[in-house]
């Protein structure tokens, strides 16, 4: 460990080419790192404006009736928020911690490609801006659903092939994103990691990146039939021209699902590096962890119509679709049983980052056994499109990938500033966020399960009260998240962290100062030394 | 490794990953052909014939299916478009006529389409049209009213447990769909 410090250090001292001043630094940014600032802090962005359309709906929703927004626009907010939030808050947040950290890990000096890294970053913020820019359109921003489900989602007004262009950019900004991170750990590893060597949130990250590879194209490609079909004359969903609305749904779940899998399999990661560090063990399992994220990425390939049991299809179809689905529990509960046993007699300490995975772990699980009851498909006929389908995708998305996102950052946070932030605030923010989220998603299996159906903006009166508890949550949450905010200003007003930061941890990225320098590693180290620096 | 060589072992990869990435692009569009085949296959999506098949069986009189007709206008679309009877029993292998009338609405000359779909989607491949006003569009004049015949037998391998079978038909204006293209 020393001799790396070391080697850092002097690689430094030789080092006269610091970051250009002003906004060129970070328009023209090649560095690893400020792309991972720009992404982090493009993602915590997006994350408040998603949260704004998600406090419009929950208002709207807190008592029967309409009160505040009309129904068109209230069906502006469910879909812009689903598209905010997948594509523009959790996907960049990961990317912005690949950035950031995948380099470090493996001992690399940058990303392997740094000028389409800035063009992957660049591209998203023009994204955004264009779908963003279609609530001030004639006809309302795109209502259809994030699904984008034909022949609705061409009855949106002018807003629609703007809509189609953002969606281009964000896949295109994926892809590139993807490839970089691919070739960066296939060919910039220290010489003696081998790929079994390589941190868990190395090893997602690989996975989650061929699996953006090989859908986001097929994102695209379903979209851009949407296009032809509204402006060319096509007929790929159209009925009337010969075309099926349904084959829409089959191309779009075939990228949706390992989707939601590009969202978790990065959280997976973080939490197999953050539950090893504050337990003081080494992961239990290293590898059966690689082979179970394998498998959930191969999985996720072959069940995607488990998202439209409804649609009518043949029995052998129904059952293929149902035990492919329920078989995915099996890695899973490979990974939770993993990290149970990673803590399972460990010298445990419960820090900001280590809360936040162990409430990933344990809620995280409640959204796969929901996950597991939708699965059942005689059951989903009654749950599917109700209240219990948010529930459950919230409780894998919230206290799962936006925690895992948080306790990273908490996790790495002095590495990058360089000092500790407020412990205590990072407490408060835990605390109120983990009470406020069960407060927000929980009574909304009750909700589903009794029948309420999801995306519209009014509902029978008997439905009131666990959505007025419902809503109180969601402001709760919303306000909570201010907390975050507050910990990041202060930042840089804690003590100075040590190179190691925490006392468990292990890994390169520990090897070098904090906060990490602009460059790192420009001799790769010997991976034997981080290994060395756990044991 | 020196610089040069990792950068064309960058560039290689590189490639590589582009390739793939063209290829998925392609199988996107290469789902629409496989879906029509699987749909022809396996009846998915309660898909039937849409061109005329001729079919000779024996009538099995001692079963009864009830065949139901449900009609729909596409959103919009100025028709009026009924069965003529809501429902029918007929004997496996049996011929039946059954009659649907459209009228259009407007005083313009229209053009429309039936797409039919049948449930459940296991007799969707054992519900056989020999005749139908879906296999071809139909013109109408302004205000004018058709009678349009369909003639279908049931196949007497339905299986068992099906003692219903719902044919439905959507009528479109293909015209406004092209003019909304």
């Amino acid at each position: 460990m020393t001799t790396a410090v070391a080697d850092a250090h002097a690689a430094e001292d030789h080092d006269d080419h610091g970051p250009t001043k002003g906004y060129k630094r970070w328009l023209f940014s090649t560095n690893h790192k400020d792309i991972g600032t720009m992404y982090l802090i493009f993602s915590l962005v997006m994350f408040f404006v998603g949260g704004a359309m998600a406090m419009v709906i929950r208002s709207e929703l807190a008592v029967p009736g309409l009160q505040f927004v009309h129904p068109e626009f209230f069906n502006s907010m469910t879909t812009m928020h689903a598209l905010i939030m997948v594509f523009g808050a959790v996907m960049p947040a990961f990317v912005g911690l690949a950035n950031w950290m995948i380099p470090l890990m493996i001992g690399a000096p940058d990303m392997a490609l740094p000028r389409m890294n800035n063009w992957s970053f660049w591209i998203l913020p023009v994204a955004f801006g264009i779908l963003l820019s279609t609530l001030l359109m004639p006809g309302g921003a795109p209502a259809g659903g994030w699904t984008m489900y034909p022949p609705l989602i061409l009855q949106t007004g002018d807003a629609f092939p703007f809509l189609i262009f953002s969606v281009h950019l964000m896949g295109i900004s994926s892809i590139m994103g993807s490839i970089n991170v691919i070739v960066t750990i296939i060919n910039m590893r220290a010489p003696d990691m081998t790929l079994l060597k390589m941190p868990m949130f190395v090893w997602t990250w690989l996975i989650t990146a061929y699996l953006l590879i090989a859908v986001m194209p097929v994102l695209a490609g379903a979209v851009t039939m949407l296009l032809t079909d509204q402006f060319f004359g096509t007929s790929f969903f159209l009925a009337a021209g010969g075309g099926d609305p349904v084959m829409f749904q089959h191309i779009f779940w075939f990228f949706g699902h390992p989707e939601v899998y590009i969202m978790i399999l990065p959280a997976f990661g973080v939490v197999s590096e953050i539950i090893p560090t504050f337990s003081r063990k080494k992961l239990f399992g290293h590898d059966s962890m690689v082979y179970a994220a394998s498998c959930i990425a191969f999985l996720s390939f072959i069940v995607w119509a488990h998202h439209m049991f409804t649609v009518g299809m043949p029995l052998t179809g129904q059952l293929f679709f149902m035990f492919a689905t329920m078989l995915i529990a099996v890695p899973t509960g490979v990974k939770i049983f993993n990290w149970v046993a990673t803590m399972w007699r460990g010298a445990m300490t419960f820090e900001t980052p280590m809360l936040f995975s162990l409430a990933f772990v344990f809620l995280f699980t409640i959204g796969g056994f929901s996950g597991l009851m939708l699965a059942i498909q005689p059951a989903d006929v009654q749950y599917h499109d109700t209240y219990f389908v948010v529930a459950h995708f919230h409780y894998v998305l919230v206290p799962g990938s936006v925690f895992a996102i948080m306790a990273g950052a908490y996790y790495w946070l002095p590495k990058w500033t360089g000092h500790m932030y407020n412990e205590n605030l990072g407490k408060l923010h835990f605390w109120a966020s983990t009470i406020f989220v069960n407060v927000t998603f929980f009574p909304q299996h009750f909700l589903g399960l009794a029948g309420m159906p999801r995306r519209i903006p009014d509902y029978s009166v008997q439905f009131a009260d666990f959505n007025l508890v419902s809503s109180i949550g969601a402001i709760g949450f919303g306000l909570s998240q201010l907390l975050f905010v507050a910990v990041l200003l202060t930042a840089k007003r804690g003590e100075k962290a040590t190179d190691r930061v925490w006392e468990g941890s292990h890994g390169l990225e520990w090897t070098v100062p904090s906060p990490a320098p602009w460059h790192t590693f420009t001799t790769p180290p010997k991976a034997r030394i981080a290994n060395e620096s756990f044991e | 490794m020196n610089s040069e060589q990792q950068k064309s072992e960058n560039r290689s990869l590189v490639g590589h990953l582009l390739i793939l990435t063209a290829a998925m692009f392609g199988f996107g569009f290469a789902l629409v052909p496989l879906y029509d085949v699987f749909c022809e296959i396996t009846g998915f999506g309660g898909r039937t014939n849409t061109e005329s098949v001729a079919v000779e069986e024996a009538p099995d009189l001692s079963r009864e299916i009830r065949v139901e007709f449900v009609t729909t206008v596409n959103s919009y679309a100025p028709f009026e478009f009924d069965a003529d009877l809501n429902s029918m029993t007929v004997h496996p292998g049996k011929m039946y006529f059954a009659t649907f009338t459209a009228r259009n609405m407007t005083e313009n000359d229209k053009v429309a389409q039936a797409v039919p779909s049948v449930a459940p989607v296991a007799a969707a491949e054992h519900f056989v049209k020999i005749e139908c006003f879906c296999f071809n569009s139909q013109e109408f004049a302004g205000n004018e009213e058709k009678a349009m015949p369909l003639q279908f037998i049931v196949d007497p391998d339905l299986p068992d447990y099906v003692d219903t079978i719902t044919l439905q038909y959507t009528f479109f204006d293909t015209a406004s769909v092209a003019s909304n293209n």
